[in-house]
């Protein structure tokens, strides 16, 4: 791992028209990124789709959700409840970001209303307008972490790390998702969202945004109804409470890497982690290869992992290494807003595309 | 005027699967249907300028693999968002155990 410093003016993360025309016009936007060779043979095997484990992961999450949901209700006003609500929460409000990203893609499961019921029902749970967080992401993946353009950059530099450490227990993302979908209800679409949103689905994102608000609205009236917390503690609250998981892995998959570039192997983090995160987050963990060949489902991942790996920096062995990589890299952004960690290839990989990355 | 133009021997795309076609300044993506049939679309997804014969080919349809958006290759009609506007479509014959595309200059 090296540090690197170089002599980039302060960052615009505006989506604005002015900031997509300097990506542009430095070739990093809509570009075209590098890809570990593959043969065809091979890729076609590993993006093969199958209801199979998305079914089966689906039922535990659920049943896990509902049963641990039950003890809530069954022990609220004791002690006791405290496991059930530790464990309902993570299941609600960090599996359901996994849920989102991987039904949003359509690579979960094999059948297509399959992918789109667990994609509605996590882009609630997630609160995330399903239509217009759909445009979003195939916006980060056009231009991920690309300055002005990718609109799901979670840590821009320099990192904001109170904002970061708050958004642990959703402070600012449940405020800006709700803003955003209060504004959506009524008909409006932020600056932002109507720049990678496409004039025909403004209609659809209006009424995805009034059905969350209304059920949301009726969570709240049934609170002060019952003059009781279990509504929003069931509904909603999660999202604060349970949603560490997903800070805690998602930061992981570009923080404190490099921006601006067109190789994922510089932007994006592969972290190994323990079974359970892994399938809290459905195998995102493998972000480089993620992001490298989105076609490959998320139980195919660790198998091209293993295919590739010759060919990308070597994966963090835990979260803990990530977190240690990451957070003095934040640090220094404080003082040079410029710094990125730049892992050492392995001698069997390409070299990193360098073409674009002085700016 | 048109005029059909030799693409590759029948047996060089898989069943149910893509190849990539570069004819001058333009790109096609010639599919191999699970029926044996062979079609042609034009060569990049209409959303972000991908080329398809690297998607995934499911029946009659293909994946993008940049977005997955998808298409129906036989009529180029967009299926799956992101992907809005459809496909270009072009004829395609085997002749002599030879896969042609007819293109209009």
């Amino acid at each position: 791992m090296t540090a690197v410093t170089t002599n980039i003016p302060p960052r615009d993360y505006r989506l604005s028209e002015e900031n997509a025309q300097k990506a542009f016009d430095r070739g990093l936007a809509s570009a075209e990124w590098y890809h570990t060779d593959v043969d065809r043979k091979t890729m076609k095997a590993l993006m093969k789709r199958s209801d199979g484990p998305a079914i089966r992961d689906t039922v535990i999450w659920l049943g896990f959700l509902a049963a641990s949901g039950a003890g809530v209700i069954a022990l609220w006003g004791s002690w006791w409840v405290l496991p059930f609500v530790l464990v309902y929460g993570v299941l609600y409000g960090s599996a359901c970001d996994a849920r989102w990203h991987e039904c949003g893609h359509g690579t979960a499961f094999k059948t297509a209303w399959m992918n789109d019921a667990v994609y509605q029902f996590a882009s609630f749970l997630v609160m995330r307008n399903p239509v217009t967080w759909r445009w979003s992401h195939a916006r980060h993946h056009t231009d991920t972490v690309i300055v002005g353009r990718d609109a799901e950059i979670a840590v821009m530099r320099p990192p904001d790390l109170l904002k970061v450490v708050l958004n642990f227990f959703g402070i600012f993302d449940v405020w800006y998702s709700l803003k955003a979908l209060l504004l959506n209800a009524v008909g409006k679409l932020q600056e932002h969202e109507l720049s990678f949103v496409p004039e025909a689905e403004h209609g659809k994102a209006v009424t995805a945004a009034r059905v969350h608000i209304v059920i949301y609205a009726a969570t709240i009236v049934a609170a002060i109804a019952m003059g009781s917390w279990l509504p929003l503690i069931l509904i909603g609250g999660p999202r604060m409470y349970g949603c560490w998981h997903m800070l805690m892995t998602g930061l992981l998959q570009h923080g404190g890497l490099a921006d601006n570039v067109t190789d994922h192997r510089l932007n994006s983090r592969t972290v190994l982690m323990n079974p359970v995160s892994r399938f809290i987050y459905w195998n995102m963990n493998y972000h480089v290869e993620h992001h490298m060949f989105p076609m490959v489902p998320f139980h195919a991942l660790p198998q091209l992992h293993e295919m590739i790996k010759h060919d990308l920096p070597a994966a963090n062995p835990s979260i803990w290494h990530g977190y240690r990589e990451m957070i003095p890299a934040f640090l220094r952004q404080l003082r040079n807003e410029d710094y990125y960690v730049r892992r050492a290839l392995p001698p069997t990989a390409k070299p990193y595309r360098e073409d674009l990355h002085e700016i | 005027m048109s005029d059909w133009i030799n693409i590759c021997a029948t047996d060089d795309i898989e069943e149910e699967d893509v190849i990539r076609f570069d004819h001058g300044a333009r790109s096609f993506a010639i599919y191999h249907s699970p029926e044996g049939e062979f079609f042609a679309t034009d060569g990049l997804c209409t959303h972000e300028q991908v080329h398809l014969a690297d998607g995934l080919v499911m029946d009659h349809i293909i994946e993008c693999p940049k977005h997955n958006g998808q298409f129906n290759y036989k009529t180029g009609q967009a299926t799956r968002l992101p992907a809005c506007d459809h496909l270009g479509t072009y004829p395609v014959r085997v002749e002599g155990g030879r896969v042609q595309i007819q293109l209009t200059e």
